[in-house]
C-alpha cells in the first residue's frame, strides 16, 4: 500500500481541516432497492467485531505475565555514593540510584529542603509555606488547591483541604508529599524514609508509612540560612550538582560516568518568582 | 517490569516454528474463550502463567498474621534484603484467593500497601507493584475494588506535572493501569463501576477519567506500556455508554486525536513492536466516542476536525498492513465515523490523494473490503462534485473486481457504489459497459440479497 510522499509533509504540517467541496445529493440516491446510508457505527464491548483486537491484547498480557513471575534481572555496578551534598547513600544499581535521586534530590525546596515526589507539588509547597504574599491573600480568600489533578476545589485553610482529599479523593489519613529534611548528618539507608521528625507543626508522631503531605498547618517557615533569605523562593541551586565531586576509581568508569549523565540529565528545575504572586501584585495595581 | 521486558527474548528451548505454532493455538484458544463469552483475561492468563513461570512452585495460603508479619517486615525491617524478601513471599502468596481475601480483608493492608507503592526505595516499589497486580487479577471483583481508592492518591504521586518519569514509577502506572482495566473489563463494570467514574460522589469520583486522558498525552513523556494500559481502561469506560459527552467535554475526542498523530508519527521512525497494541484501543475510543451527538456539537475545540487525523489514520493503516493485518478493520471502522458525516474529511480524502491506497486494500479480506467500500460510498453520496474526484482511475477496474468476489455482503455494498456513480457522474454507466460491467452483474441475478439492485443497475446502465 503506497501512501502519496506528500501525506508524512502533512502529518507534520499544521492543523487544519479541508474545505468541503459542495454537497448536492439527488434524492434518486436512496431510493428502493438501494439504501446506502452514511452512518457512524457504534460497537458495544462484547461484539464480535472486537474479537480480533481483544484476542490480541491478551496474548500481549499473557506474555507480560510469564515475564511478571520472574525475578527481575538487575545489572549491578561496583558501589558508588550519591554525590548531592550531605548524602551518602551508597548503590549498586544505576536503577536503584536514578530512583533515589529522582525521588529525594530532585524536586527539593532550597529553603527548608524538603523532597517532593513532582514539580508541581514542590511548587505548591513553595507557594504555600514559603511566599508572605500567598499568606495576606489566604486571609481573604480560598487558596488552598486540591492536589488532585483536575479538581477544581479550593480551600480557605490547609486543613480542610486535606479533609477534602481524605474525604472525597480517599487519601490515607496521615499523607505526606514532602520528604522531610535530614537533620542528622549521614543518611541511614531505610530509616530516612519512616522518619517524619522536627518539621515545623508537626505534633511528633511518627508515621508508619512514607506519608505525604504538602502542607499540615501553616506555620512560619523556618528562617532561611544566613545568606540565603530571598524575596522570591527557588529551587536548589544548579551548583550542588556539577558532577561528581571526587573521582571514584571503578574498574570500567561505567558507573561514575553514568552518574554523571543522570546529574546532568535530569538537573534540578529553576523557576522564577512564583506566577500566582506575580499576578497577585498585578491585580494589586504594584 | 514490563516496559523493560518487552522485546526481550524468552531463552528459546525450541524452534520458531514451534513458537509460531504455540501462538496459533493461544490464539484459537484465545478466540473460542472470547466466542464463549469466556475471555476475562484474568482467569485465562492465570492459568497460562502460573504453569510457565511457577514451574511447580506451590503458592501458599497465608493466614492473617502471616500477612502482617510480611507486611511489618516490607515497611519497618532493617535490611533491605529482608524487606524485599517479605514482599516476594507475600506477592506469591497473592496468588491464591484465599490470601487475596484474607489480605483486603486485613485492616491497613492496603494502606501500607500504598505506601510501599510511593516508597523511595526503587526494589520495594517494584514489588510493591507485584503485589498489586497479583490482586488486580483476583476474579473476585471485591478484591480489586479494594485496590481502587487509593487510585487518586496514587495517580497524584505518580503523574502529577512531572515532566520525567523513572522506571519504578512507570512500573506502578502500569500496574495500576493494568489493575483498572480488569476491574473495568468485569461484566458487573457497566452497571456498577463504571457510573461512578463518571459522577462525583464516589469512590473513582470524576477525576478518573482525566488523569486517564492526562496519562495519554502524547509527547516525550509518553510511555508506550502505561499508555496501552489506560488506553484500554478508557475503552472499556466508553464502549460502556455511561456518559460519553462527559468524556468529551474533558477533551476526550483532542486528546485521542492528537494520540493518533503522535503515534503515527512513531510508526515512522521506528520499528518499535508494540505500537498496534496502543492503536487498537485508541481507535476504537475514538470511533465510539464519534457517535455520540455530542462530537457533532457545536463548539470546534472539542471536536475532531483536523485532517491530519485523516493522514495518521492511513500511516497507521499501511503499518497494520505490514505487522497486523487483523487489526485494519478497526483502524477502517475509524475512517468509517470520521468520514460518514463529514464533508471536510471526504475531501481530505480526495485532496490528499488517499483513494487509491484505499483501494489497494480491497483484496484484504471480506470485512476489510466492505469497509473499503463503505468509506467510499461515503465520500460518492455526497454528490456530483466527490464523484467527479473519484474519476476516472482505478476505481472501476477495481469494482469490477470486487464484483467478480463470492461474498454477497462485498458484490452488495459494491452495487450501492456503483449506483452512487451512475446517478453523479456522468459516462460512469457508459465505461461500465465498456468493460463488460454487465457480465460482471449478471453472476449475481439470483442471488436473493442482490438481486433488486442487480436488475436495477443493470436497467440504469442501458438505458440511462
Amino acid at each position: 500500500m503506497q501512501l502519496p510522499p506528500a501525506l508524512h509533509a502533512r502529518l507534520a504540517g499544521a492543523p487544519g481541516s479541508a474545505e468541503p467541496l459542495p454537497v448536492e445529493r439527488d434524492p434518486a440516491a436512496r431510493t428502493a432497492p438501494f439504501r446506502f446510508a452514511p452512518r457512524p457505527v457504534r460497537f458495544p464491548r462484547e461484539h464480535d467485531f472486537f474479537e480480533e483486537g481483544d484476542v490480541q491484547r491478551h496474548l500481549y498480557l499473557q506474555d507480560v505475565l510469564t515475564q511478571v513471575g520472574g525475578a527481575p534481572e538487575r545489572p549491578r555496578v561496583p558501589e558508588f555514593t550519591c554525590q548531592v551534598a550531605g548524602c551518602c547513600q551508597v548503590f549498586d544499581a544505576l536503577e536503584d540510584y536514578e530512583h533515589h535521586y529522582h525521588t529525594l534530590h530532585r524536586n527539593v525546596c532550597s529553603f527548608c529542603k524538603r523532597a517532593f515526589p513532582s514539580g508541581h507539588l514542590l511548587d505548591t509547597h513553595i507557594l504555600e509555606w514559603h511566599d508572605s504574599l500567598f499568606q495576606i491573600l489566604a486571609e481573604r480568600q480560598d487558596m488552598y488547591q486540591c492536589l488532585v489533578e483536575g479538581c477544581t476545589e479550593k480551600f480557605r485553610t490547609s486543613r480542610d483541604r486535606k479533609e477534602h482529599l481524605v474525604m472525597r479523593h480517599l487519601y490515607p489519613v496521615d499523607f505526606r508529599f514532602d520528604k522531610p529534611r535530614k537533620s542528622r548528618g549521614p543518611v541511614m539507608p531505610g530509616a530516612a524514609e519512616q522518619v517524619l521528625a522536627e518539621a515545623p507543626g508537626d505534633d511528633g508522631v511518627p508515621s508508619e508509612v512514607d506519608a505525604m503531605e504538602v502542607c499540615s498547618e501553616h506555620v512560619e517557615p523556618p528562617p532561611a540560612p544566613a545568606g540565603e533569605r530571598r524575596a522570591y523562593s527557588h529551587r536548589v541551586p544548579h551548583e550542588d550538582l556539577k558532577g561528581p565531586r571526587r573521582e571514584i576509581s571503578t574498574s570500567n568508569g561505567g558507573s561514575s560516568a553514568a552518574l554523571w549523565r543522570c546529574c546532568r540529565a535530569f538537573p534540578p528545575r529553576r523557576r522564577g518568582p512564583r506566577t500566582l504572586a506575580r499576578a497577585a501584585l498585578h491585580v494589586a495595581g504594584l | 517490569m514490563w516496559s523493560r521486558q518487552r522485546g526481550r527474548l524468552k531463552p528459546l528451548c525450541c524452534g520458531v516454528e514451534e513458537l509460531r505454532c504455540r501462538r496459533r493455538e493461544r490464539e484459537a484458544a484465545l478466540r473460542k474463550a472470547r466466542r464463549e463469552q469466556q475471555l476475562v483475561s484474568k482467569r485465562l492468563l492465570r492459568d497460562e502463567a502460573l504453569e510457565e513461570a511457577e514451574e511447580g512452585c506451590v503458592a501458599m495460603i497465608f493466614g492473617e498474621a502471616e500477612i502482617q508479619q510480611f507486611l511489618r517486615l516490607a515497611q519497618r525491617g532493617t535490611e533491605e534484603k529482608e524487606r524485599e524478601g517479605a514482599l516476594v513471599s507475600l506477592r506469591r502468596g497473592l496468588q491464591r484467593p484465599e490470601t487475596q481475601q484474607t489480605f483486603i480483608r486485613l485492616e491497613g493492608s492496603i494502606r501500607t500497601l500504598v505506601g510501599l507503592l510511593t516508597s523511595n526505595q526503587a526494589l520495594l516499589q517494584l514489588e510493591a507493584a507485584r503485589c498489586l497486580h497479583e490482586l488486580s487479577h483476583s476474579e473476585q471483583s471485591a478484591v480489586v475494588e479494594a485496590c481502587l481508592p487509593a487510585t487518586s492518591y496514587l495517580l497524584t504521586y505518580l503523574s502529577g506535572h512531572s515532566s520525567d518519569f523513572i522506571s519504578p514509577h512507570l512500573t506502578v502506572l502500569e500496574a495500576l493501569g493494568y489493575a483498572l482495566s480488569q476491574l473495568l473489563q468485569a461484566k458487573e463494570a457497566p452497571e456498577k463501576i463504571i457510573p461512578s467514574a463518571s459522577t462525583d460522589s464516589s469512590v473513582l469520583g470524576s477525576t478518573l477519567p482525566q488523569h486517564m486522558l492526562q496519562l495519554l498525552q502524547p509527547g516525550p513523556k509518553l510511555n508506550l506500556g502505561v499508555a496501552v494500559e489506560f488506553a484500554w481502561c478508557l475503552h472499556y469506560i466508553i464502549c460502556s455508554q455511561v456518559n460519553n459527552a462527559l468524556l468529551i467535554t474533558q477533551g476526550a475526542l483532542s486528546t485521542l486525536g492528537l494520540l493518533l498523530l503522535d503515534l503515527a508519527g512513531a510508526v515512522q521512525r521506528t520499528e518499535d513492536a508494540g505500537l498496534e497494541l496502543l492503536a487498537c484501543p485508541v481507535f476504537r475510543c475514538l470511533s465510539n466516542l464519534l457517535t455520540e451527538a455530542a462530537a457533532e456539537a457545536v463548539g470546534g475545540q472539542l471536536q475532531l476536525r483536523d485532517e491530519r487525523v485523516v493522514a495518521a489514520l492511513f500511516i497507521l493503516l499501511q503499518f497494520l498492513l505490514q505487522k497486523q493485518p487483523s487489526l485494519l478493520p478497526e483502524g477502517l471502522w475509524l475512517l468509517n465515523n470520521l468520514t460518514a458525516n463529514s464533508p471536510s474529511f471526504c475531501t481530505s480524502l480526495l485532496s490528499l490523494d488517499l483513494i487509491e491506497p484505499l483501494l489497494h486494500l480491497l483484496s484484504v479480506s471480506n470485512v476489510v473490503s466492505v469497509l473499503v467500500l463503505t468509506v467510499l460510498c461515503n465520500v460518492a453520496e455526497k454528490g456530483p462534485a466527490y464523484c467527479q474526484r473519484l474519476w476516472p482511475g482505478p476505481l472501476l477496474s477495481s469494482l469490477l473486481d470486487t464484483l467478480a468476489f463470492s461474498d454477497t455482503e462485498v458484490v452488495g455494498q459494491s452495487l450501492e457504489l456503483l449506483q452512487l456513480l451512475f446517478l453523479y457522474q456522468p459516462g460512469a454507466a457508459q465505461a461500465f459497459l465498456q468493460q463488460s460491467g454487465l457480465q460482471a452483474l449478471q453472476r449475481h441475478e439470483e442471488v436473493a440479497q442482490l438481486q433488486d439492485r442487480v436488475h436495477a443497475l443493470q436497467q440504469t446502465a442501458l438505458h440511462g
